[in-house]
């Protein structure tokens, strides 16, 4: 059974007065461990395919099934139980907080949102600190290391809660070509070490070969899939 | 939940500028409400203490009635023997009691042979009255501190105008119940300094020589005065004590006894009563200020980090978390203005103490003020500085847990 199954997902926002789809009828199907690229011109609907997936927000039609559950009808307290469970995010922005070092930001969601104990929390942010090659840096400040570093520490946070789901949306989009590449890289070795399902929103054509399978959306409809080895569709 | 202080402290050390300037507005009025609540807690005890050390005493009985017509001085409204016997016996046994001292109260003539004019006077015994009202000594500014039989100690005002000093022989001439009027000499044998309040120009003879003028053959006596060992049990032990009087009934089953405390009896107490209902103004003011301040702060505070709501939200961190977070973040603002406060407050007063502040209350001089704060007020002024702040809190921190995190971090 897949993850991620999504059923003809559709999304519509109130632009004043007028009604704008942003997602149109949307199928498809992630199974775990995968490492999935949405592509598409801005505006196709990446981002808003995104946060459906993310319980960020609810699909105005069709069934969309993550992780064995209907995310369609949860709640706001709800919803957060549930990425806090099962999702981690990546950010363009890195969005770490700034107050807290390298160290407490990838603590954070184990401390905040899991409640788990101190000993845990110290090997289990270690593990990732080492896999993320940040040991050295764990007790500087966001302030102080450079955006490639932050988005590693940003990857450490979003996979510390051992999440069955990654999404990363535009996260190597403030990076630089070398360090975005090495991003990706370390996405997919984590995907590896951890068997995590990584999904990404790009329009970076570098960055996209990367993918394992690559969905392409435009105008917020699925306008193709490409598996790596495998043939075209759409 | 100490996750929760240590984000919050990071949090306010961030904005260091902002938190130091509503710490410094909190921890100010903290330093002002507790400099006036002891300054003016300490007048109101000291003229408390005056009031009822010096003339008054802490509770009065009176047979019922009497007060009403205090002003007349009216001696067929005093206690008969049987009843102030038993007055005396139920005081007796009361614990609480430290003195109690029967007065019989009276207006007459105070002639000088030259010249004449009206007194009120009161006859005690001097033992029991000195130690129901400590202070009376002190108010003898001339002449021993005692009172003998054929002696008077008359108000320092009456003194000057009828020319008296101690040693001169006057006259009182007074109009007993019957209505037959009775004259006795008595030596002058010191002079009191007046207090401010009902009783405070009253002369003062012994017991003995009031029932000879007005002719008593048993002791009648105008009222009790008492003296608490706990000024404290003052409410508490008038409500026993009007619990134990309520069985003494005369042949109409009406009941004989009436007690009142200080309160009833001075006018300073609406004084008193100003001071507090001027305290609980000032408190309301710190509430204000603390409410305005921390909200202010609070509400910028969730403005600035709505991304950062936005991605602890988005990685799960639960609505009552986010709220915990920003109520917590109050909550440290409040506790450290509260706290620098009250240290600041107390060396304040501490200071105010050494240097001595004087004032004159009345006819009194000189008057050295002790300012003091009660542990208990330190203590209600923190929890409400801290209360109010996580209360300023609540409404920023509502908004930041209900915020969306799709808007949230889409915020520039």
């Amino acid at each position: 059974m897949g993850l991620i199954i999504a059923e003809n997902i559709s999304k519509d926002y109130q632009t004043g007065e007028a009604a704008v789809r942003a997602l149109k009828g949307v199928s498809f199907e992630i199974e775990p461990a995968s490492f999935v690229s949405f592509v598409g011109p801005s505006g196709s609907g990446k981002t808003t395919l995104l946060n459906l997936i993310g319980c960020l927000d609810k699909p105005t039609d069709g069934n969309l099934m993550v992780a064995g559950a209907d995310v369609s009808h949860l709640d706001r307290k709800q919803a957060a139980s549930f990425r806090g469970d099962n999702i981690g995010f990546i950010f363009q922005d890195f969005n770490l907080i700034p107050i807290l070092t390298v160290f407490e930001n990838i603590e954070y969601p184990l401390m905040m949102v899991q409640n788990v104990p101190p000993g845990d929390r110290k090997k289990r942010v270690m593990t990732l600190l080492d896999a993320v090659g940040m040991i050295e840096q764990k007790d500087k400040f966001p302030d102080q290391i450079s955006g490639g570093q932050k988005q590693r520490v940003a990857i450490a946070r979003a996979l510390v809660t051992n999440p069955k789901l990654v999404l990363a949306d535009e996260p190597t989009a403030n990076l630089d070509h070398k360090t975005a590449y090495l991003v990706i890289e370390l996405m997919k070795k984590m995907r590896d070490e951890f068997q995590t399902t990584f999904i990404f929103s790009t329009h970076d054509q570098k960055i996209v070969g990367e993918a394992e399978i690559i969905y392409t959306l435009e105008d917020g409809e699925m306008a193709g899939k490409q598996a790596k080895g495998g043939k075209k569709n759409g | 939940m100490g996750n929760l202080f240590k984000i919050a402290v990071r949090n306010l050390r961030r904005y260091k500028r902002r938190t130091l300037l509503t710490a410094s507005l909190v921890m100010i009025g903290v330093i002002f409400v507790l400099l006036y609540i002891s300054v003016s807690g300490s007048f109101r005890n000291m003229m408390v203490g005056q009031i009822t050390d010096s003339m008054l005493g802490h509770l009065e009985v009176h047979r019922k009635g009497y007060l009403a017509s205090i002003d007349n001085l009216p001696l067929n409204l005093n206690l008969n023997p049987q009843a102030f016997k038993k007055l005396a016996d139920i005081l007796g046994h009361q614990p609480e009691v430290e003195a109690f001292s029967p007065r019989i109260k009276f207006g007459g003539m105070f002639s000088t042979f030259v010249e004449t004019t009206n007194v009120r006077l009161n006859g005690v015994s001097p033992d029991q009255e000195f130690k129901t009202i400590p202070l009376l000594p002190s108010r003898i500014i001339r002449g021993p501190k005692t009172l003998n039989k054929g002696e008077i100690l008359v108000p320092d005002l009456l003194a000057r105008g009828m020319k008296v000093d101690v040693g001169d022989t006057i006259v009182i001439v007074a109009t007993n119940k019957d209505g037959s009027v009775n004259g006795k000499q008595f030596r002058v044998s010191g002079i009191l300094d007046s207090v401010t309040g009902p009783g405070g120009r009253d002369g003062y003879i012994h017991i003995e020589d009031a029932m000879e003028t007005l002719r008593m053959e048993e002791m009648e006596i105008s009222e009790v005065a008492l003296r608490l060992k706990d000024f404290g049990q003052l409410n508490p032990f008038s409500d026993k004590l009007e619990r134990l009087l309520s069985g003494e009934a005369n042949k109409e089953g009406k009941s004989i006894f009436e007690v009142h405390t200080w309160e009833k009896l001075s006018p300073f107490f609406n004084i008193a009563r100003m001071i507090d209902v001027m305290s609980f103004f000032i408190k309301l003011m710190l509430i204000a200020v603390v409410l305005i301040s921390i909200m202010n702060v609070m509400i910028m505070a969730v403005y600035e980090r709505i991304r950062e709501i936005g991605t602890i939200a988005a990685i799960g961190t639960l609505p009552g978390k986010i709220l915990s977070m920003f109520l917590v973040e109050g909550f440290c603002l409040g506790a450290i203005g509260a706290l620098a406060g009250n240290i600041l407050g107390i060396i304040i007063i501490l200071i105010l103490n050494r240097i001595g502040i004087t004032f004159d209350f009345g006819l009194q001089k000189g008057l050295v003020l002790s300012a003091t704060i009660a542990p208990g007020d330190v203590l209600i002024i923190s929890l409400i500085v801290i209360l109010i702040s996580v209360i300023a809190s609540l409404q920023p921190a509502f908004k930041a847990s209900r915020m969306e995190p799709i808007k949230a971090l889409r915020h520039v």
